[in-house]
């Protein structure tokens, strides 16, 4: 059984290119398939999930692991999801250093850096479609970005402040 | 030294992390780059980079890697490097962790939590702030070093975003184009 959680994280950990939402159809696909949740249950846990701190993936795999099989169903799912990045992102670590001088991967890199940027850029847009933000809405974005990028800001404090921002706004301003 | 400060940062990132992988690179940035030093802005870019083509959540990939670069920087051997990487990657998982099993006794409760869904309505819109503050830290001399650099973003920014070509493809194509351009 444990056997079992730790591979078939293990794959989905060393299969999904593109982070934590790209991974989620697998994981639903495995633990439904598997009858450790039913659809319900998991579309339950995903939408605790996603108010979590930390990284989406790993988050996920905890939960799912702790319903499955307690504290030890936990650290086996996380550890399955963990494993083949850390072991993939250590052999390039390793090798990069070395091919970082070479004068072919620096012209490669000096293309890739401004996509990269753009590539972070984009989601902001789509963003602001999907979560429907309005006009009224835009200056939290915009002063949260203003205040990072040009006052120096530590994002924490953001965070903070629009948590706290948020329940002032539920529970003071709209019940009166 | 260095690795209580990589465990306080990496913690720090693990509890404020709100938002996913992109929300957070402005967390590890303003700490990772501005506050401590640990990597230049170009090693992070070129991390971020590494992280997006290279299977798995970009939290952990690039937990993993700045953890190995930035004990690298400070002169330790390889083996330090890999405990530094392990640390990393262990400190942004536990804060979320622990909260998980917090959560997991009193489920339900905290399904339909409205103090909770109320301090998101803050937290949404605010998380694209982040997200945005990110890319435009990185928007600098280091990354954009003449006009090809912008045309580059330009093309990028248009065919993810209107075309949905696929991120990795981007990258690679943003490779191959660096090649003949530079």
């Amino acid at each position: 059984m444990y056997w079992t959680l730790f591979l078939t994280f293990l794959r989905i950990g060393a299969f999904t290119i593109g982070g934590g939402y790209a991974m989620l159809p697998l994981i639903e696909r495995e633990v439904v398939k598997h009858k450790w949740l039913s659809k319900e249950e998991f579309f339950d846990v995903f939408a605790v999930t996603q108010s979590l701190p930390g990284v989406f993936a790993v988050n996920i795999s905890v939960f799912v692991g702790y319903r499955i099989r307690g504290i030890r169903g936990s650290l086996i799912c996380a550890l399955g999801t963990i494993l083949p990045s850390f072991i993939i992102i250590l052999a390039i670590a390793l090798f990069f250093t070395q091919a970082r001088q070479n004068s072919w991967v620096e012209k490669i890199f000096k293309g890739l850096r401004p996509a990269v940027v753009a590539l972070i850029a984009a989601p902001c847009v789509s963003a602001i479609k999907s979560m429907k933000i309005t006009l009224q809405m835009a200056w939290i974005p915009l002063l949260s970005a203003g205040l990072i990028w040009l006052v120096g800001v530590s994002p924490i404090w953001i965070i903070l402040a629009a948590g706290f921002g948020g329940i002032t706004y539920e529970y003071i301003i709209k019940r009166k | 030294m260095i690795f209580w400060q990589l465990l306080w940062v990496y913690l720090k990132i693990g509890v404020f992390g709100f938002g996913g992988g992109y929300a957070m690179l402005s967390l590890i940035q303003d700490d990772v780059v501005n506050n401590y030093h640990f990597i230049s802005l170009q090693e992070f870019t070129d991390i971020v980079a590494i992280s997006q083509m290279t299977p798995g959540p970009i939290g952990i990939n690039s937990a993993t890697y700045i953890g190995y670069t930035a004990v690298q920087n400070a002169g330790y051997s390889p083996l330090f490097c890999v405990f530094g990487s392990a640390l990393t990657s262990f400190a942004v998982c536990l804060p979320s962790f622990i909260l998980i099993l917090i959560i997991s006794v009193a489920f339900n409760r905290f399904k339909n939590n409205r103090f909770i869904s109320s301090a998101f309505t803050g937290l949404r819109p605010a998380t694209v702030g982040l997200i945005a503050s990110a890319a435009l830290m990185l928007m600098n001399t280091e990354n954009f070093i003449d006009y090809k650099s912008y045309l580059l973003f330009g093309v990028a920014f248009v065919m993810v975003l209107k075309f949905k070509v696929h991120p990795i493809l981007t990258i690679l194509l943003a490779g191959a184009a660096g090649l003949i351009l530079y």
